[in-house]
């Protein structure tokens, strides 16, 4: 089928049905910076335990639907949002939600590895320490359970009380990882989390996050599409604030129904 | 890039040109010599204008530097004249400053740096108390030293005068009797202001030792007695007492008087501001995105304080603090104003009680005439510098060991 070159009308772009229970269901959400209109009337419904990517060029309003989704944007002054956006029966943007438990069930790894200048099990215990009362053996098993679904105990098991600045960039991120399961969050959200890596963490990570998905529903942002394609199962492709397409990764990247995806994916703009 | 609408422009293509401008390769080396050079003797200069001050002071006072003087009180007599009252002083003062500021300092900063409010109203008015922070820390101290005197030492008047404080606990007042056989006879007295005691037959006495007697009274011509015991408790009726108090460790008044808690309360106006500064420094300094990632493990904000951006900031919020305390050691303006010049030959006994500070004794004794005193003055002044070297040398100690990279 030829892509089109019709603009979708208002909230059409995410309107692509996945048949699968949604973990996470955003529906005419608009938010701003101030009086800039980042997000417009999206309308996007993630699916459980699979990876859905948003893709777009720079300033398209992925990273900042992300960080909505556990209300990071609060520690923005100027920003705003409106619409509903659901976490599974949880109102995300409702002013009496609880937003400390909000962000224990939905996790968040950033960009750039932000480890705490503290030891490697003070880190991962760090979240678990805040939530739970724990006794030293269950801490253990916690720390060691994470460690071990992130790929990296078998690198830190001899030198757990080592600052966790000594490792490298890749560790680092898969630290983060580790640390942000360890408080047992049903959705782990990833702004751009291989950006700052080398090839070989990255493919690490990416092989990760594969794992990850079959207990936690997962919504990464990436400038990689071939990362996009490789890891996830659906995509969104947002531009300028709107979404322009939502559905199966395979068939985006191979028969997209928008001209405008197919100009972005073969690398005619952005 | 070059093409036809923009040609490159002529003084950059032509080699000749460039050559103009410089001047050749050894005048560029000799002026770039000659301009090290001169920073490095402007420097050097402040380095050897400090060298001569302290070879001064050392030659004049390392004479007089002994232990004597460190363990002894002030005295007329030059040679036995000691500073340990002045040392002791700052001590006290010291321990109360730091236990004031130190909380104060660093919780203003975390409210500014940490909470910053969302409605507009709010930020306006952290925002003026940022400025006048900034402000504060700029004001001479001698202003603080008149402000001190009146909310601190006689807090605006409102609690009766220093001479008889409004409220005050923890003293007891005698009236001290002098009988002709030398003996010392103590009545309470209800108050600083009661009617001195009249001898009277009969009424209970102490002696010093804490053993209650009963005064026996006779008049001017009476004989004296014979027995030692009567004649102990013996007193004439035209004798009168003098009235005299004994303070606890604990003596608390209201107002303050011109106690070492004044003196305290003054030099923590001096140094709060550059505390709060020296705090928030530290504190901006936690990069963001420690922060961003303790919130995004659903940490509240005063939990995100606790464990990630005041362990962070430790390191400097410590140093700032040893500074602060190093110049609260060597202020005299407020001091001066607090307590004045007075002779003080002990420590302070409570914190309402008389004292006397490094500073204040250096000064005390430089302004006499007699060069003798000008030597002790000197002395003092080299342990009122290794003090200050010694809290600035654990200052550089702190940063250098422990500013880790944070992320």
């Amino acid at each position: 089928m030829t892509p089109t070159d019709a603009p979708a009308p208002e909230g059409e772009g995410g309107s692509f049905d996945h048949g699968k229970t949604p973990a996470i269901l955003i529906q005419d959400f608009n938010g701003w910076y101030g009086d800039f209109h980042a997000l417009k009337n999206i309308s996007l419904s993630l699916p459980e335990h699979h990876v859905t990517a948003f893709i777009g060029p720079s300033g398209c309003g992925k990273s900042t639907l992300l960080r909505w989704i556990n209300r990071m944007n609060d520690t923005i002054a100027s920003a705003r949002a409106e619409g509903t956006l659901r976490m599974h029966q949880l109102d995300v943007l409702a002013p009496t939600t609880d937003v400390v438990e909000l962000r224990r069930r939905v996790g968040i790894v950033f960009q750039k590895p932000n480890p705490f200048p503290k030891s490697i099990y003070d880190n991962v215990a760090f979240g678990v320490r805040m939530h739970m009362h724990v006794s030293k053996e269950e801490l253990d098993g916690i720390v060691e359970w994470s460690l071990r679904r992130a790929a990296l105990w078998d690198e830190v098991k001899d030198r757990l009380k080592a600052s966790a600045l000594s490792l490298s960039g890749g560790q680092q991120q898969r630290l983060c990882i580790a640390r942000t399961i360890a408080v047992g969050p049903e959705v782990v959200l990833m702004d751009e989390p291989c950006s700052a890596l080398d090839p070989r963490s990255t493919a690490a990570i990416e092989d990760l996050i594969t794992e990850l998905a079959e207990n936690y529903t997962i919504v990464i942002v990436t400038h990689n599409m071939q990362q996009a394609a490789r890891i996830s199962d659906y995509t969104a492709f947002l531009y300028t604030g709107d979404v322009i397409e939502f559905g199966d990764t395979e068939k985006l990247f191979h028969s997209p129904d928008k001209k405008q995806t197919e100009d972005y994916i073969t690398g005619r703009f952005g | 890039m070059s093409g036809p609408e923009f040609p490159m422009p002529k003084a950059l293509s032509d080699p000749e040109r460039a050559r103009e401008v410089h001047r050749s390769p050894l005048q560029r080396h000799r002026t770039e010599r000659l301009f090290r050079y001169l920073c490095v003797s402007v420097a050097a200069s402040s380095v050897v204008l400090l060298l001569a001050f302290l070879i001064a002071i050392f030659s004049q006072g390392i004479e007089t530097l002994t232990v004597t003087f460190l363990k002894n009180p002030p005295s007329p007599d030059t040679s036995e004249a000691g500073f340990h009252p002045a040392i002791m002083g700052s001590v006290w003062l010291l321990i109360l400053v730091a236990a004031m500021t130190l909380p104060l300092g660093v919780a203003t900063a975390v409210s500014l740096e940490e909470f910053k409010p969302r409605s507009r109203a709010l930020r306006r008015i952290l925002s003026f108390v940022q400025i006048n922070i900034t402000n504060l820390a700029g004001v001479p101290s001698v202003v603080y030293g008149i402000v001190g005197l009146t909310a601190f030492v006689s807090m605006f008047q409102f609690f009766g005068h220093e001479g008889s404080p409004a409220f005050e606990s923890g003293v007891k007042y005698f009236d001290q009797f002098y009988n002709e056989a030398d003996r010392v006879l103590l009545i309470p007295a209800s108050g600083p202001d009661a009617p001195l005691t009249i001898a009277t037959e009969g009424m209970e006495a102490w002696t010093p030792a804490g053993e209650s007697v009963r005064v026996h009274v006779i008049d001017a011509d009476g004989e004296w007695p014979e027995d030692e015991d009567l004649a102990a408790r013996t007193l004439r009726d035209y004798d009168s007492p003098g009235r005299i108090n004994e303070r606890t460790w604990y003596y608390f008044r209201i107002p303050f008087g011109r106690g070492v808690l004044a003196g305290a309360l003054t030099l923590v106006l001096v140094i709060l501001p550059m505390m709060i500064i020296a705090a928030q420094e530290a504190l901006r300094a936690v990069p963001n995105s420690l922060r961003d990632a303790a919130l995004g493990l659903g940490a509240t904000r005063w939990q995100v304080v606790r464990y990630v951006t005041l362990p962070a900031a430790l390191p400097g919020i410590m140093t700032g603090a040893i500074l602060a305390m190093s110049r609260a050691i060597g202020e005299a303006a407020p001091l001066l104003m607090i307590a004045g010049i007075v002779f003080i030959s002990n420590p302070p006994g409570n914190i309402m009680d008389d004292f006397t500070a490094m500073p204040l004794q250096i000064y005390n004794w430089a302004q006499r005439p007699q060069l003798d005193f000008h030597q002790l003055a000197a002395s003092g002044i080299i342990v009122l510098l290794v003090v200050l070297l010694v809290f600035n040398g654990i200052a550089v100690l702190i940063r250098q060991k422990y500013s880790r990279p944070l992320s």
